[in-house]
């Protein structure tokens, strides 16, 4: 008697417990099931095909990273604005759905796969961060749908699978773009690190540029660690004052970086800084006052480049945000607008089609420069190094990627050119991989009054003219442009 | 020589921010034995007050001559005392009997709203903001080739001024004497005719205003202001926390003595041996006090009553 | 028609060592009906709920495991602890290391190996068990301050014990990939695991809520609710046990614990040593949901603290209180993601509300069906059938 008494007493509570777990699982299917009928079917291959196209993104709307997920969106929203205005895809309308991630890896995860799941997107945007871009990209790649990322640099993104994209450079790249300018041009020897040992960002930076500017015979004078955000990195500037470097490399964010350039200048140390993308937005140089004179970090595009697509997105995205479009913002409107190119010439919007889409972008006029997808899934275009003068980014050379030579692309610039359906300034944006967008970031002496001109590509015959050979294997830098050579009238049109 | 005197000087300005956060939670839990982890929200608020009242007026470029950083201080304290006697209204006043793990999930509740509104684009935004130019930086001297400016001569007179009319407001005034019966045995001081809720309402102003303070103070060292839910609001608050509880939660000199040695831990710890491991240090020195000394090196040991 | 509280007492009082044993036999009912739930979940529950809400269902699953740990030690015994990720971070990591590493070397790939328990699936439920130990290794260590230190105080070291372990991981090296492993060993692996990005090698070696799909996956919502059953049992028989009893006279008034001749470091250190060891085995299903996806960040002090909102929410000290509370805790931030924005906000008002209005929690310290509500329905409709 007792013993059953006592199993009986084990079952009442265990189906307490049941009853609960019930209740639980009642309230998630009732969600379920009135959320779509189809959610049952599980895979994301059942879009309608009427109707909206849904388009995804995920992104850090709250938390840590929510600047940068913030701007990003803002880019995307325009994007799609301007495609619905324009007629959108295919004559259907793209609807935007964008979920936050409240800046967490795992939470990635899951917003992927209910994007895909769920929502029944076409197509995946996002993340910044490649931490949660990792974990999103595993998602899109098994349930077979296209992801896009405007801003993860970090290699292993698109080493996920064939569905994960990118239409920014990678860390390797832009670490070797840093490198190779500090070699070749500024001719220092003996470079500092400072990173951010917390960023993946910028620990990958950090690492590739070492290794990278070592094989290029410099040597490492100082590598110094700081944790994000904290705004006391005294120490460590000392350490590389007395080791006595040339230049500082900072691969951080501009929240950072403006901040230690100022403690930097106090402490007495003049070096230039250099920094990458992540430098990129309109309050680094507030943040940082006149301590960053002199400094160069490499970037996408500049807000203040002549050529009329970043004009016109500088304006509208000023006119809709009130504010002006940092690097994240550009690179989430070019992710979006080469998604709906994609869509456009892909034969049905079905995962395999559009990936494969996708993948043969080539020259793509992007407002951050023309986008080719590689074989890797990355993006293919040359990074700009701009110097800061007089509180201005300057531009001050551009470096192509390896085995990319810019005579190729002057080609293949004027080729599509012409193809380009908006006109005059998808023209000069094809056209500026030969150099064009070289020149006229802004204040730039005689450049500035070069007038309306994007002063972009002088054509095949100037490209060829100055590449230094094609096949190096090695990146090709290349000269500025001088005013004479320019060709003011072709971009004006 | 350089490195130490380096070190010294930005110990000493950070340290003096994390004193007066640390007082306004040593404050707090003196008087209400919690842990207030909205407080550094409301040093957050502090701050980002400093960059929008000296944006309103203009002064957020050009600098306001003698006038900017009084007026901007004063502004940026009153706002956040009046915040912070409304949270405690309306958050904490209502939990006054319940466990002391209630107030605190609250507390964590109230910080959470606090950092996701000020994050909302029609208050502070999701983006980072250059810091005010509150006061122009001139050097003052330099010693061993280490530069001292007036901002850091400033930050540690304004930081030791407010340390000193604080000394002055709990230890020799009748409202100190309040507090501090309230925090010895609040049943008894409501008994002995003191309003106590008035009583923590004026600590929790007082905390905050302090707290507003350290914002101010950190614009004018650090040129970046981060945003509102950026995580090192978060890890700024919790060193200055673990500088009051270093310093024996509740004692109001232990706070400032338990800031300075923290903030002095952390910047000679990334001098000479890791700049890796600063955190680390930090709490692992936090870890070490609490075991060897459970109430902070100048607190009182508590004898529990049955 | 004795009270279930009459008959509990009941028995309690004429346990016997007989009885005692049919206890134990006793024990493996319950548990071979949560592994039915399991099965059940899995196989027909999942799939009609697709991928998205299985997803949840299973990061809820870890959540219950997870904050019905936290609740051993904070709920039971009343040592407050905001360092509940720090545990649930080792033991991800060691369990991703013996998956991921482990998988490289005997199979000399990471993929999963053998089918639904087969002998990967063997590796995994041992790589849980490894998790589970480290933290509760780690959890003796931060258990011995315990006999120190109290309340507020405690809380803070464990709070540094979280962000210490969360930078010492941030600090380590990259993964290394399944070709360059060779004959480094796990333990000389250990320290790569990928620093600040995370630990996410890019073959999808996962716990999937749903493996029907890719056929890649380990069948995650099974192994969470088994694991689940698990945990809730242990859960249950200790707060029944006279251990179980011990710690909630330590939480209830420790000095007179210790004068009714209760042994107090004992009850709070094998607290603290078991609530790590469910934490670590909740941290290693955590780190193979997808992919073996862990980030340092996921597990800091923010999981920590919606942890114990977890408990506080559910009632200190109520196993279905915390059940329910991790349930709705998981769902509502999903339902809420719709706001973009304005999700935390709400969130965190809804926290501030509920714990004004109802700070013994939702339950307090009963369970679900200790609730007087059911005996005045129960009576009602006697009533009405009478």
């Amino acid at each position: 008697m007792s013993r059953t008494a006592v199993n009986l007493r084990g079952w009442g509570r265990r189906a307490g417990l049941v009853g609960l777990l019930a209740v639980a699982l009642g309230a998630t299917a009732c969600k379920g099931m009135s959320g779509e009928k189809e959610g049952a079917a599980g895979s994301g291959g059942a879009a309608p095909s009427t109707g909206p196209i849904k388009v995804g993104h995920y992104a850090s709307l709250t938390g840590n990273e929510a600047t940068f997920g913030v701007s990003t969106d803002n880019g995307i929203r325009l994007a799609v604005e301007e495609r619905n205005a324009a007629g959108g895809v295919k004559g259907r309308k793209i609807e935007l759905k964008t979920l936050d991630t409240a800046s967490q890896a795992a939470q990635g995860g899951t917003v992927v796969t209910r994007l895909i799941s769920q929502d029944k997107v076409v197509a995946v945007l996002g993340e910044v961060a490649s931490s949660i871009s990792l974990a999103g990209g595993q998602v899109a790649q098994q349930l077979g749908v296209p992801m896009i990322s405007p801003s993860s640099t970090n290699l292993k993104v698109t080493a996920i699978g064939d569905k994960i994209f990118r239409v920014c450079f990678t860390d390797d790249f832009q670490a070797y773009v840093i490198a190779k300018f500090l070699r070749d041009d500024l001719k220092l020897d003996r470079v500092a690190i400072l990173h951010d040992q917390q960023q993946a960002y910028s620990k990958g930076l950090a690492d590739d540029f070492r290794k990278i500017f070592v094989e290029l015979g410099g040597t490492i004078a100082g590598d110094q660690t700081y944790t994000g955000g904290n705004p006391d990195v005294s120490a460590q500037l000392q350490t590389i004052k007395s080791a006595g470097a040339q230049a500082v490399f900072l691969p951080g964010y501009y929240t950072d970086a403006g901040n230690y350039m100022q403690q930097a200048k106090k402490m007495g140390l003049t070096v230039p800084f250099l920094g990458g993308d992540g430098w990129d937005s309109a309050e680094l140089i507030k943040i940082a006052g006149d301590a960053i004179e002199g400094s160069y970090y490499s970037n996408h595009y500049s807000h203040q480049d002549e050529r009329p697509e970043v004009q016109k997105f500088v304006a509208t995205y000023k006119a809709k945000f009130g504010a002006v479009p940092d690097g994240l913002a550009a690179l989430g409107y070019d992710a979006a607008r080469v998604l709906f190119d994609a869509m456009e010439r892909a034969p049905s919007l079905g995962g395999a089609d559009l990936a494969a889409a996708i993948a043969a972008t080539k020259d793509f006029p992007g407002v951050t420069g023309a986008i080719t997808i590689d074989g890797n899934r990355n993006a293919q275009k040359k990074a700009v190094i701009l110097q800061v003068k007089d509180g201005v980014p300057t531009y001050v050379t551009s470096i192509w990627p390896k085995g990319m030579a810019p005579a190729d692309d002057a080609a293949a610039g004027s080729g599509d050119g012409s193809a380009a359906a908006a006109g005059s300034a998808d023209g000069s944006a094809a056209a500026a991989p030969a150099d064009g967008s070289a020149a006229p970031l802004g204040l730039q002496g005689g450049l500035g009054g070069g007038g309306d001109g994007t002063g972009a590509g002088d054509g095949e015959g100037g490209g060829m003219g100055r590449g230094k050979g094609t096949g190096m294997g090695k990146a090709d830098r290349k000269a500025e442009p001088l005013p004479t050579k320019m060709d003011p009238d072709d971009g004006g049109e | 020589m350089t490195t130490l005197l380096q070190t010294l000087v930005s110990a000493l300005s950070l340290g003096s921010v994390y004193a007066l956060i640390a007082l306004g939670y040593t404050l707090v839990y003196g008087v209400l034995r919690f842990i207030n982890f909205a407080h550094s929200d409301v040093f957050t608020l502090g701050a980002w007050s400093a960059v929008s009242v000296a944006g309103a007026i203009g002064w957020s470029v050009t600098g306001g001559g003698h006038f900017a950083l009084p007026v901007v201080l004063a502004a940026s304290m009153a706002i956040c005392a009046v915040v912070g006697v409304t949270i405690e209204a309306l958050a904490y006043r209502p939990l006054r009997r319940a466990p002391r793990l209630n107030v605190l999930i609250t507390a964590i509740g109230v910080s959470l709203l606090m950092q996701n509104v000020g994050q909302l684009r029609w208050a502070f935004g999701p983006t980072p903001t250059a810091s005010p130019r509150l006061m122009t930086d001139h050097t003052v001297t330099t010693l061993a080739g280490v530069r001292i400016g007036t901002v850091d001569v400033a930050i540690v007179e304004l930081a030791v001024m407010l340390m000193l009319c604080l000394e002055v407001l709990v230890y020799r005034t009748r409202l100190g004497r309040a507090m501090r019966a309230v925090s010895f045995d609040e049943r008894t001081a409501s008994l002995m005719g003191i309003n106590v809720n008035r009583v923590v309402s004026i600590t929790f102003a007082i905390g905050s205003a302090l707290a507003a303070a350290a914002g101010v103070i950190y614009t004018m060292k650090y040129p970046t202001v981060g945003q509102p839910a950026d995580a090192t609001w978060i890890l700024l608050g919790l060193k200055a926390f673990i500088a009051a509880v270093v310093g024996g939660i509740g004692n109001v000199r232990g706070a400032v003595a338990g800031a300075m040695m923290i903030a002095g831990l952390e910047k000679f710890g990334a001098a000479y041996v890791s700049s890796r491991m600063e955190n680390v240090y930090v709490f692992a020195v936090l870890i070490l006090v609490l075991l060897l000394r459970p109430s902070g090196l100048f607190g009182r040991a508590v004898v529990e009553k049955v | 028609m004795r009270t279930l509280a009459e008959r509990v007492a009941a028995a309690a009082a004429e346990r016997t060592v007989g009885q005692r044993l049919g206890a134990a036999f006793g024990a493996a009912w319950p548990l071979a009906i949560g592994i039915a739930i399991a099965v059940v979940l899995q196989t027909a529950v999942a799939p009609a709920l697709g991928d998205y809400h299985a997803r949840v269902l299973l990061d809820a699953g870890i959540a219950i495991l997870v904050a019905s740990s936290l609740n051993i030690v904070n709920g039971f015994a009343g040592q407050f602890s905001i360092g509940h990720a720090g545990f649930m971070l080792l033991g991800g990591y060691a369990a991703a290391v013996v998956t991921y590493y482990g998988s490289i070397k005997l199979w000399g790939s990471p993929l999963v190996h053998g089918g639904f328990l087969g002998s990967g699936d063997w590796l995994f439920l041992g790589a849980c068990v490894i998790g589970g130990l480290v933290a509760a290794v780690a959890g003796l260590v931060v258990g011995l301050p315990s006999l120190r230190l109290r309340g507020d105080y405690l809380a803070i070291v464990t709070l540094g014990f979280g962000e210490i372990c969360r930078v010492v991981v941030q600090l380590s090296a990259d993964v290394v990939p399944a070709a360059e492993v060779g004959d480094r060993s796990i333990v000389e692996l250990a320290n790569n695991v990928g620093g600040a990005l995370g630990f996410s090698p890019p073959p999808p070696t996962y716990v999937s809520p749903t493996p029907w799909l890719g056929g890649t996956g380990h069948a995650g919502i099974f192994f969470v609710f088994a694991l689940v059953a698990v945990v809730l049992i242990v859960a249950h028989r200790l707060k029944r046990s006279s251990g179980g009893r011990a710690l909630l006279a330590v939480r209830e008034n420790e000095i007179a614990a210790e004068a009714m001749g209760i042994d107090t470091s004992r009850a709070k250190v094998v607290a603290f040593v078991l609530a790590a060891f469910f934490a670590g085995i909740g941290g290693a299903l955590y780190a193979h949901e997808f992919g073996v996806t862990l980030g340092p960040k996921d597990l800091g002090f923010q999981k920590s603290i919606d942890l114990v909102i977890i408990v506080v929410l559910g009632g200190m000290g109520s196993i279905s209180g915390v059940v329910l509370s991790a349930t709705i805790l998981t769902i509502l931030p999903e339902l809420f993601r719709e706001f973009a924005q304005y999700r935390m906000p709400i969130y965190a008002l809804a926290l501030i509300v509920v714990m004004i209005l109802r700070p013994q929690g939702l339950l307090g310290v009963k369970e679900l069906w200790e609730l007087s509500i059911w005996g005045r329905l129960w009576r009602r409709l006697r009533g009405r059938s009478a």
